[in-house]
């Protein structure tokens, strides 16, 4: 097998932080090459720099001997490399067959050759087996498993001697899987070189040749697959690490085991399986787990932002119930740090006032349902100074702070409506360190005041700093809970491959 | 709180430098323009879009838009007609009548398009058809002359030459003010035309308040309603056709945004005032309809293209 595609010194710079150093990596042709690498690896990264998803920042490329950097995408396309993203690029409105060939319609004067478009568009999807899919369907009335799959049909049509596949079979179903896995074997079979990125340790397993691992954007290892085992993998990604705890908080005292000021029993909701657990008053309790295993959407159930279907939630002494409206979570005590701040955690046009108070305007800062002005601005004024949030003015527009400043500015919003217990998702995600360090600082003294914490993060550093116990989530499911003394990153990355893992019954 | 002042001062120096600057202008090329009675005129002709630029102020600013307020206004002007004519009611009972019916309207528009999440640009849009049907079949399509009983609304008064119709609708403009920039109602709707999600995020019911604007804006438009039958004495159930428009303009020249989350009651009293003076003045120099129609349309596209420049300057500032 010959070298097709060959990559060196790969290094990505998002301003002053790092995601990728100076990796290295090579494919052949006919050769399925697994990358894999825990959340924030760089594994993404990697393939987006070499579909011509995102610049260089330094390194080299070389694509069947010839020096390679494509500008953009459809460039990386022309020279034969197609990538399949995680997040799907169909167009819901369109149907399969438009989607299919939307960059290569077949057109005579402009005008769409019907005809060929749907033969053509039917002998694709009957080279993965998709006969069920008909080519005049809409997309968007597609299920998420079939539309990836008529992403994945479109990139194999196009000729391409470079195939990337992020997370291809995330949403396959086991039949659909298979069908995908046998159009690989057969690309293979011509000479096509593939980079496939999954969580799913035993498809890495079954079907690559050579496996890659990526650890904090550094290259770790490239190996043949059959020389490493899963448990391998994963103590490879982990680094082995024991990763003890760093944690500077103080001891705190922990309020009575039997009397949690949160409790979550059996909540499912969409992804999320019958998860239960329990946060005891000043208590920091975090989650964690791979992306896509419902983190972000336990936490968003709990509020009331998208409503359960079964299961319930209590927080303090108060009944057990289940949040339908994150108006109703807030009167019962909740509060929440929303992982997107720009999507829904801020107003971004208005003022750090504004920002600040929307909230407890009703409940603090109004009479008969007049503003109290004076009251309010004196509230923003020391929330401003407490969060030491860098600004010429509580009147500054909120868009116009650093990510930093702006994620400081949506926890005030928190801290001065107040609750008992305060749902973190991502909360310091894409800021700098001094904000950051601010943020640990203050969720630790809600912690000292007897709140109940929990933190959704992928940032294994980030839990071990400020949590008591971390829980592990898998596939939806909560599959592990670790306290101080029994955590380390490689029983976390061990815990969150467990749903993703055939032999997962031994430990 | 000076400096608050000051800042009030400066947010419409802008808009009613362009008012006085149009005055000015119509003065010197008309003699006859600049006399107490034009402005009397002008101001105790336009009660009727006063009252509707502030609901649609408070509508834009939630995120959305009613174009049903000229038919609406129809079918409230037609229960008044129907009620004082054919049933001899005094305007006392007839008038919260027509309020209701046409905040029933305000609160159909708001609740479909909040529930069914239905732009309200489409939901109004069929309400403009329903509610001009609705005035034609009440009426059945003919003009109620109602005559003295209704007039004393849009009659100037002696002492100070101005109509009650005129009083009442500045001080709508006044609570609509202090509604917008005072109450927690008035934070929440540019909160949520700014980001609903984010309001909705942070444990605020959103719907109930989003409704709550059409509510008012209905509302409001049966009192243009009130203004407009007392000024012609008739109930016409062809009456406002395109006042959704001219509210639209007025509140646009007060620079409130079509896209939520920006506006101000004050300013889209000046933009009425803007388009009312230049309509005038117009006429009084003998320009025809046509001409006034093109002039207008250019004035609106201007008075937009100065508040988008601004405010991209004023982002560069910041």
């Amino acid at each position: 097998m010959s070298e097709l595609l060959a990559v060196t010194g790969m290094t990505k710079r998002y301003g002053s932080v790092t995601v990728l150093r100076d990796v290295a990596f090579d494919l052949k042709a006919g050769e399925i090459h697994a990358l894999l690498g825990a959340n924030g690896a760089g594994k993404s990264t990697l393939c987006k720099m070499v579909a011509g998803l995102t610049d260089v920042s330094g390194g080299q490329m070389q694509l069947g001997g010839e020096p390679y950097a494509p500008a953009d995408k459809p460039s990386a396309e022309t020279a034969g490399v197609q990538i399949v993203q995680q997040e799907l690029n169909l167009i819901p409105t369109l149907n399969v067959a438009e989607n299919l060939l939307l960059t290569r319609l077949p057109s005579r004067f402009g005008i769409v050759q019907h005809g060929d478009l749907h033969r053509r568009a039917r002998a694709a999807l009957d080279r993965l087996g998709l006969s069920d899919i008909q080519t005049h369907t809409q997309v968007g009335r597609l299920g998420v498993g079939r539309q990836q799959m008529v992403e994945i049909a479109t990139a194999l049509d196009r000729q391409c001697r470079v195939l990337i596949l992020d997370e291809p079979t995330a949403a396959l179903s086991g039949s659909e899987t298979e069908r995908l896995f046998e159009q690989l074997f057969r690309l293979r079979e011509q000479g096509v070189g593939m980079i496939y990125i999954s969580h799913r340790l035993d498809e890495v397993k079954r079907i690559a040749d050579r496996t890659t691992v990526l650890r904090d954007g550094k290259w770790v290892c490239t190996q043949p697959t059959r020389e490493i085992s899963t448990d391998d993998m994963v103590d490879l990604m982990s680094g082995g690490g024991t990763g003890m705890a760093t944690k500077t908080a103080s001891a705190r005292c922990l309020g009575p085991a039997d009397a949690p000021v949160l409790s979550v029993d059996s909540l499912t909701c969409g992804i999320v399986q019958d998860v239960s657990f329990a946060v005891r008053a000043g208590e920091t309790f975090g989650i964690t787990g791979l992306v896509g295993s419902g983190r972000t959407e336990l936490l968003r159930a709990i509020f009331g932002a998208d409503p359960a279907d079964s299961g319930s939630v209590t927080v303090g002494n108060r009944d057990a119930t289940r949040f339908s409206h994150p108006a109703d979570a807030v009167v019962g005590g909740l509060a929440m740090v929303t992982e997107d701040r720009k999507q829904n955690g801020l107003l971004l046009d208005q003022s750090i006032r504004s920002n600040t108070a929307i909230n407890s305007l009703a409940p603090f800062f109004s009479r008969c349902g007049v503003v109290l002005q004076q009251r309010e601005r004196t509230a923003a004024q020391s929330m401003c100074e407490q969060m030491d949030t860098r600004c010429t003015g509580i009147e500054q527009i909120v868009g116009t702070l650093s990510g930093g400043n702006q994620q400081k500015v949506v926890v005030a919003k928190w801290l001065t409506r107040g609750a008992d217990v305060f749902l973190f998702d991502e909360p310091t995600r894409g800021i700098d360190v001094a904000a950051r360090r601010r943020i640990y600082e203050m969720i630790d003294a809600l912690a000292s005041q007897g709140k109940g914490i929990v933190i959704v993060s992928s940032d294994l550093e980030e839990l071990f700093e400020t949590c008591d116990r971390i829980a592990v989530l898998s596939a939806g499911r909560l599959v592990r809970t670790f306290d101080r003394s029994g955590w380390s990153e490689d029983a976390i990355l061990q815990a969150s491959f467990e749903a993703h893992r055939s032999d997962a019954a031994r430990t | 709180m000076k400096h608050q002042l000051t800042q009030s001062v400066l947010q419409y120096a802008g808009l009613l430098g362009v008012l006085l600057l149009l005055i000015a202008v119509f003065s010197l090329s008309s003699e006859n323009f600049f006399q107490m009675q034009t402005l009397v005129t002008i101001a105790n002709s336009n009660p009727d879009l006063i009252f509707v630029s502030v609901g649609m102020t408070m509508v834009l600013i939630v995120g959305g838009i009613d174009l049903s307020v000229g038919s609406v206004l129809a079918l409230g002007s037609a229960v008044l007609g129907v009620l004082m004519v054919h049933y001899e009611w005094g305007l006392l009972a007839a008038l919260p009548v027509c309020l209701l019916a046409t905040g029933l309207c305000g609160l159909f528009n708001g609740m479909v398009s909040v529930w069914f999440s239905i732009p309200s640009f489409i939901v109004t849009l069929g309400m403009l058809e329903m509610a001009r049907g609705g005035s034609k079949v009440l009426t059945d399509s003919q003009s109620l002359y109602i005559g003295r009983s209704i007039e004393g609304f849009g009659e100037p008064l002696q002492s100070i030459s101005l109509s009650p119709a005129f009083l009442v609708a500045v001080g709508s403009v006044i609570v609509g003010q202090f509604l917008l920039t005072k109450t927690v109602f008035g934070r929440y709707l540019v909160a949520i035309g700014t980001n609903a999600e984010a309001v909705r995020m942070s444990g605020i019911r959103t719907a109930p308040i989003t409704v709550a604007a059409f509510v008012i804006s209905g509302v409001l438009v049966g009192m243009a309603a009130l203004a407009q039958t007392s000024r012609l004495s008739t109930a016409d159930p062809n009456a406002a056709i395109g006042l959704e428009l001219a509210a639209i303009a007025a509140c646009v020249i007060g620079g409130t945004s079509l896209m939520g989350g920006r506006g101000s009651v004050i300013a889209s009293f000046i933009g009425v005032l803007i388009i009312a003076v230049l309509q005038s003045g117009l006429a009084q120099l003998g320009v025809e309809d046509a001409t006034k129609q093109l002039i207008t349309g250019a004035v609106i596209i201007l008075a937009v293209l100065l508040d988008a420049l601004r405010s991209r300057f004023g982002k560069s500032d910041a």
